[in-house]
């Protein structure tokens, strides 16, 4: 009985390994993709791009973090917020994602104390 | 060369060309847009016409922030400036007050004339000008300036520009040999005499069809300088002036902000 339940758990682990490698690897895709389309400013299309990337992997915090600059250059602050709060929840040691959250909080400080004044 | 520097420098080698295979990390700079603090949509005409000012007498605060005021509207918001003579409002609140002080002034000195002389030589600190600002709620005031300049968005305000010293431990950067003969920057700390000039304006935007405030902002900057620099207070001002330009526009138009941020792979 135990050998079965084993047996079991190893084919679901078989199997969840590549799917989710599967999953990293369009991710990763589309943040690449992302990337080389904001660097020409389309940053809409950069954003749809890094949106399914966080779609496809919701832990894939580099992906979080550039949604968090595309919502920032938008002047979404509310939502840029909440994709830098997750990259910093995915990787806190991370000191780009980081830095790039402090440089956004400057700003965000500011609106929110405008908008409560 | 022996085999194993050989070695050292090609496993050195690859392990560079790696890292630099592996970049994941891109610099990109950005414009957030910041909206306009201020609704200035009901106004065609902007009024900038003096301050409740103090500090320094080597800069006429008033005068040149009245005079930068009007030119960076000019040229960055969509409102006309209306072009009129400089007024102190210092001067405007003594009036008002030596008139209703007449009766105590002495015999061979007009009342008004008397409380302009006490009062001006009074303000030496920013407190001093504190029981000035109740102009600003004076809405009969505004309102009767708003009438005779056809309902304009009224900008007025406090600045305060002053002459400061200050001592302490400053941070100098200072080249330096390492002990391989290579160039490197590092940080001294020392003790200096520093003097400097401090600014601290309260911008306040007033309609002028209805003589009340609308919003107000207040900000504060400092230089320093080492204390065998020196610099003109005229200079100091524009200096100060140009970091708090950026916010006062973007009380009446959207401004962007640039700045950079690092996309990951």
């Amino acid at each position: 009985m135990r050998a079965r339940i084993f047996g079991m758990c190893l084919l679901a682990a078989l199997v969840a390994v590549p799917a989710y490698a599967d999953r990293r690897s369009d991710a990763k895709e589309q943040v690449a993709f992302g990337i080389s389309v904001a660097q020409k400013g389309l940053w809409k299309e950069a954003t749809f791009r890094w949106e399914k990337a966080v779609e496809l992997d919701p832990t894939y915090s580099a992906a979080w973090n550039n949604l968090g600059i595309a919502y920032e250059q938008q002047g979404k602050f509310d939502d840029a917020r909440k994709a830098y709060d997750k990259a910093i929840k995915l990787d806190p040691e991370n000191q780009m994602i980081r830095q790039n959250y402090d440089l956004f909080r400057e700003i965000y400080d500011r609106t929110q104390r405008r908008r409560h004044r | 060369m022996t085999a194993r520097s050989v070695a050292a420098i090609a496993s050195l080698t690859m392990a560079l060309a790696a890292s630099a295979a592996c970049v994941s990390f891109y610099e990109i700079g950005i414009e957030t847009p910041i909206q306009a603090k201020l609704d200035t949509s009901p106004f065609q005409r902007v009024l900038v016409m003096g301050f409740l000012s103090g500090g320094t007498q080597d800069v006429d605060v008033n005068s040149e922030t009245v005079r930068l005021l009007r030119s960076q509207l000019r040229t960055k918001s969509n409102l006309k400036v209306i072009d009129t003579d400089v007024v102190s409002l210092v001067d405007v609140v003594d009036k008002m007050k030596g008139n209703v002080a007449a009766p105590a002034a002495a015999d061979d000195e007009p009342a008004a004339t008397a409380a302009v002389k006490n009062t001006k030589s009074e303000i030496r600190s920013e407190k001093d000008l504190q029981p000035y600002e109740q102009i600003f709620a004076d809405v009969e005031y505004w309102k009767k300036l708003g009438e005779e300049y056809q309902n304009p968005l009224i900008v007025t305000g406090v600045v305060y520009f002053t002459d400061i010293n200050k001592s302490g431990i400053v941070e100098t950067p200072r080249e330096v040999l390492d002990p391989l003969g290579r160039r490197q920057v590092v940080s001294v700390r020392q003790w200096m005499d520093r003097k400097g000039f401090a600014i601290a304006p309260k911008f306040i935007f007033i309609d002028g069809r209805t003589g009340t405030q609308l919003y107000s902002d207040s900000y504060r900057e400092e230089t320093l300088y080492s204390a065998a620099q020196n610099t003109p207070a005229l200079s100091s001002y524009f200096e100060l002036m140009d970091r708090l330009i950026p916010g006062f526009l973007n009380t009446l138009s959207s401004q962007k902000i640039k700045s950079t941020r690092v996309l990951l792979k």
